[in-house]
């Protein structure tokens, strides 16, 4: 439990990746079975103790010391696990702390009446920190910054193995995952899991490059519209039906209305979108309604109805179609769709080009405004999980660019705590006489190394106020940094007092030369908006 | 030399818990004035925060011990950091008390008592017709080899601190929280350690832990350090190899797995650029709460104070037998509301100009 509680200690504090991975290779590695496997399962969410609730611990503190000093205590905190931890009023004598996988196994067979007793008498054994991770851990939800995608990056550089080997095998793998490990220090073969309608890593695309076109013959490429949805797996296996994100995440809960249509033997990589196939395709702020759900009401399933469009086929009756050219694929896909529920499932159809010229032209000027972009995929291509450099490109529509003032600036974490570097910017709104600015986003990457120090610089040469760690910064009609912002979209927003929200908005220039009065005003924003 | 102080024999003797049988009122002897503790019959504060003409100092953090007084009494040790940090005009005159020596001033007897806190620091009784009050300044109980260990006092009346008084704070073993520093510079050696560090008392103190804990390499030190460090070793304690860590074009690997000791407001600063991928570590009892380690952009805090901790203020007040308590500087509610479940009769001081947030 000592490591464990250290673990979490150091991940909750360590803002960079490379850090956080560096602190689960060296728990994976110094810690042995079954203990490093139920710790890996506490941080991708793999634990669930029922007995163990938040208002339970409550009373037993409750019981243990006077209410004023815990109210005192709790104010002064603010996380009720954590004040628990520190003021459990008990020292741990000498003896060891039991280790992780003893408390996974107690409290799996733990009900709900023994619990409390049993919860007292861990905590009793802990010291502050162990005892944080015990309450944690029984109740749900670390939050520690720590995605499962990122474990699973850590055993993948534990093991000096792909990622995508680790998705492949996660979902067929089971706490404490001895065989993976044993698999990771060279010590067993791979895993072979008999489970059902497992997760194939998906492949992904590269940016089409500046005169990298040029040197690509356009008829060795199929192209076909990119949707700005989510890019999914749909799976179903023996009846076994399930949803994965593109990086491999289960998210069948919040999808019941897609997965019971889904009546066939086959394994679909397609964008998931909002509304239905033949009549209306939804925007992404549509989708944003159902997603990072655990589960869906009716209402909501009712106004936003989800639907796969389909790009690619990587597995019927269970025949593994991925060594297959694209080509071939397409064909048996576009065979098979017409066998699936027409409201839930289409094909997105293929793009026709002669040459580059033309396709960029289209790309400009899609038939349909939630296209934000062409793919290109080799005609004789297999699917490759990963990002192989050459069979597919993304060609994205260009961004959407306005001249914005930088109002506030922010102090960056890690390696950047030094420097301001989340920027909120703004454009002109009111009186063409009169006119102020008004926030309508912020920003924190695009720009470079040597850009992050000029800007930090001109942040701390016109600071006029300091909040913490953010300094508000001079912005005048005559003095004021302009700042070039790219973005992918503009959505509504209630919560902005400018109305609108940006998608994905980066710093693409530093304008050093425009006068902050000539920077972009609202009515720019509010005329991309659609609809 | 203080005309007014003179070397007395009277004793501490008298002990009695019942404040009524004293013909002195507690509040007469000393009370809260927007000056600071003030002793109306001695016509002295103890650690003024705004210039007065007799000052009592009980330690040479800047909150307690500020320049400007007309005559101040302290332990040689705060009238010489007092020196280093204002000049040696910090004061008219200034006159030195050992600890346990005791002084008469208008019929007040005066002592000072080992505080634990930092070099030199103590606690300062006040005695006068049988009535004792001893006013803590800062104090902790944990061991330091850097100063003079706590000694407690019995009195009357204990005026304790507060900075960590809340039963969330109880700070782990010193030297199990340096090892976590050291087990840092193995598993990332590529890193600059930044540990932040109050520079009179906590930075003697950690470079003397990482000594104990086995820790030889020389450690680096901001320029803000060198003055009370060298002042330290001066005193007999033991800092090991310290070097500069601004030196004339750069460090060797810009100080990669090295400890760099520096003032807290280092953090986030164009100071810590010259160094590799630097680590913050913050040594602190503030660092018991993970949220206030996040907020400062601490990667690895040390909970390592120089306050006492709940269960040493509870404990000492104990020890101190007093009647009554007045709390003072942090978390006055709730050591109030101890002394009250206690049966203590306790109370608030309110005083003003003392930082909550130095450690």
């Amino acid at each position: 439990m000592r490591d464990f509680a250290n673990l979490l200690d150091r991940l909750v504090l360590t803002p960079s990746r490379n850090g956080k991975i560096r602190l689960l290779t060296d728990h994976f590695s110094s810690v042995r079975d079954p203990d490093r496997g139920y710790a890996l399962a506490a941080l991708t969410g793999g634990l669930d103790f029922p007995a163990v609730k938040p208002a339970m611990l409550r009373t037993l503190i409750g019981g243990r010391m006077d209410e004023v000093l815990f109210a005192y205590s709790y104010d002064y905190v603010g996380d009720l696990a954590e004040t628990i931890s520190l003021v459990w009023p008990s020292t741990p004598g000498e003896e060891t702390p039991p280790p992780l996988s003893e408390i996974v196994e107690m409290l799996s067979t733990l009900g709900r009446a023994e619990a409390p007793s049993v919860m007292a008498h861990l905590l009793d054994r802990l010291d502050p920190s162990a005892r944080f991770a015990l309450i944690k851990l029984a109740t749900g939800g670390l939050r520690i910054g720590v995605s499962a995608r990122l474990a699973k990056q850590a055993l993948a550089t534990f093991g000096n193995k792909d990622i995508g080997e680790i998705e492949e095998l996660w979902h067929g793998l089971e706490p404490p995952y001895e065989t993976l490990f044993a698999w990771l220090e060279g010590e067993a073969q791979k895993p072979v899991s008999t489970a059902k309608a497992l997760f194939r890593p998906v492949m992904l695309a590269h940016p089409v490059g500046d005169g990298e076109l040029s040197k690509l013959d356009p008829a060795d490429y199929a192209a076909e519209w990119k949707w700005d949805g989510i890019r999914v797996q749909a799976v179903c296996e023996d009846g076994v039906k399930r949803l994965y994100s593109r990086t491999g995440d289960d998210i069948s809960g919040a999808f019941p209305d897609l997965l019971s249509s889904f009546e066939a033997e086959m394994t679909l990589d397609g964008e998931l979108l909002v509304g239905n196939p033949d009549t209306r395709t939804g925007t992404f702020s549509d989708l944003q309604q159902r997603l990072n759900r655990k589960t869906v009401s009716k209402k909501m399933l009712g106004e936003y109805p989800v639907f796969l469009r389909c790009y690619d086929l990587l597995q019927a009756e269970g025949e593994d179609l991925r060594g297959l050219p694209f080509i071939q694929r397409r064909a048996a896909l576009q065979e098979r769709i017409s066998g699936l529920s027409q409201d839930r499932f289409d094909l997105s159809p293929l793009v026709d080009f002669t040459n580059w010229e033309e396709l960029d032209a289209k790309r400009r000027a899609p038939p349909h405004p939630v296209i934000e972009g062409v793919m290109l995929k080799r005609r004789d291509s297999s699917y490759v999980p990963g990002r192989p450099k050459g069979p597919w490109f993304k060609w994205k529509r260009d961004p959407f660019i306005i001249d914005a003032v930088l109002l506030y600036a922010q102090r960056g974490h890690g390696k950047r705590s030094s420097y301001y570097s989340d920027y909120t910017f703004g454009v002109w709104t009111g009186p063409e006489d009169a006119p102020e600015l008004v926030p309508v986003g912020k920003a924190y990457f695009g720009f470079t190394d040597e850009e992050l120090k000029q800007i930090d610089k001109y942040v701390r040469d016109n600071t006029i106020e300091r909040f913490g760690p953010v300094r508000s910064v001079r912005a005048e009609r005559d003095h004021g940094l302009v700042l070039e912002v790219a973005f992918e979209g503009l959505n509504r927003s209630t919560r902005h007092k400018s109305g609108v929200a940006m998608r994905f908005p980066r710093i693409s220039r530093l304008r050093w030369d425009k006068p902050a009065a000539e920077a972009d005003r609202l009515e720019a924003l509010t005329s991309m908006l659609e609809d | 030399m203080l005309p007014e102080m003179s070397p007395d024999k009277s004793v501490f003797h008298c002990l009695k818990n019942d404040l009524s049988s004293h013909s002195m009122k507690p509040q007469n002897l000393l009370q809260p004035r927007p000056a600071g503790l003030y002793c109306p019959p001695g016509d002295f504060y103890i650690d003024p925060v705004r210039p007065v003409e007799r000052a009592l100092i009980t330690h040479g953090h800047a909150d307690h011990a500020r320049a400007g007084h007309g005559h101040v009494l302290a332990t040689r040790e705060t009238l010489d950091i007092m020196a280093l940090r204002y000049g040696t005009d910090f004061a008219r005159s200034r006159q030195a008390i050992n600890y346990g020596e005791t002084l008469t001033l208008d019929g007040v007897g005066i002592s000072f008592h080992p505080a634990g806190h930092v070099l030199g620091s103590a606690q300062i009784a006040v005695e006068k017709n049988g009535l004792r009050i001893v006013a803590s300044g800062d104090y902790k109980r944990h061991p330091d080899q850097t100063c003079a260990a706590f000694e407690p006092v019995r009195c009357d009346v204990f005026i304790t601190e507060a900075t960590f008084g809340l039963p969330v704070f109880v700070h782990p073993d010193p030297l199990q929280e340096i090892r976590r520093l050291t087990a840092s510079l193995t598993q990332f050696p590529d890193r600059a350690h930044i540990l932040g560090a109050y520079s009179l008392g906590k930075a003697q103190r950690v470079i003397s832990l990482l000594r104990t804990s086995g820790y030889d390499t020389p450690i680096l030190i901001h320029g803000a350090l060198e003055k009370l460090c060298r002042y330290y070793e001066g005193q007999g304690i033991d800092l090991g190899e310290l070097e500069p860590a601004t030196v004339e074009g750069g460090l060797a690997d810009r100080a990669a797995g090295r400890v760099i000791v520096a003032p807290p407001s280092v953090f986030g600063e164009r100071w810590t650029r010259r160094f590799a991928d630097p680590l913050n570590v913050f040594a602190s009892g503030w660092m018991r709460i993970r949220q206030r380690a996040k907020q400062r952009g601490v990667e690895l805090p040390l909970i390592l104070s120089d306050h006492a901790d709940w269960n040493e203020l509870i404990a000492t007040i104990r020890e101190t037998e007093a009647g009554e308590v007045w709390v003072t500087h942090g978390r006055e509610e709730a050591i109030v509301r101890w002394c009250e479940l206690n049966g203590i009769k306790a109370r608030p001081l309110n005083l003003v100009g003392y930082e909550d947030e130095v450690e």
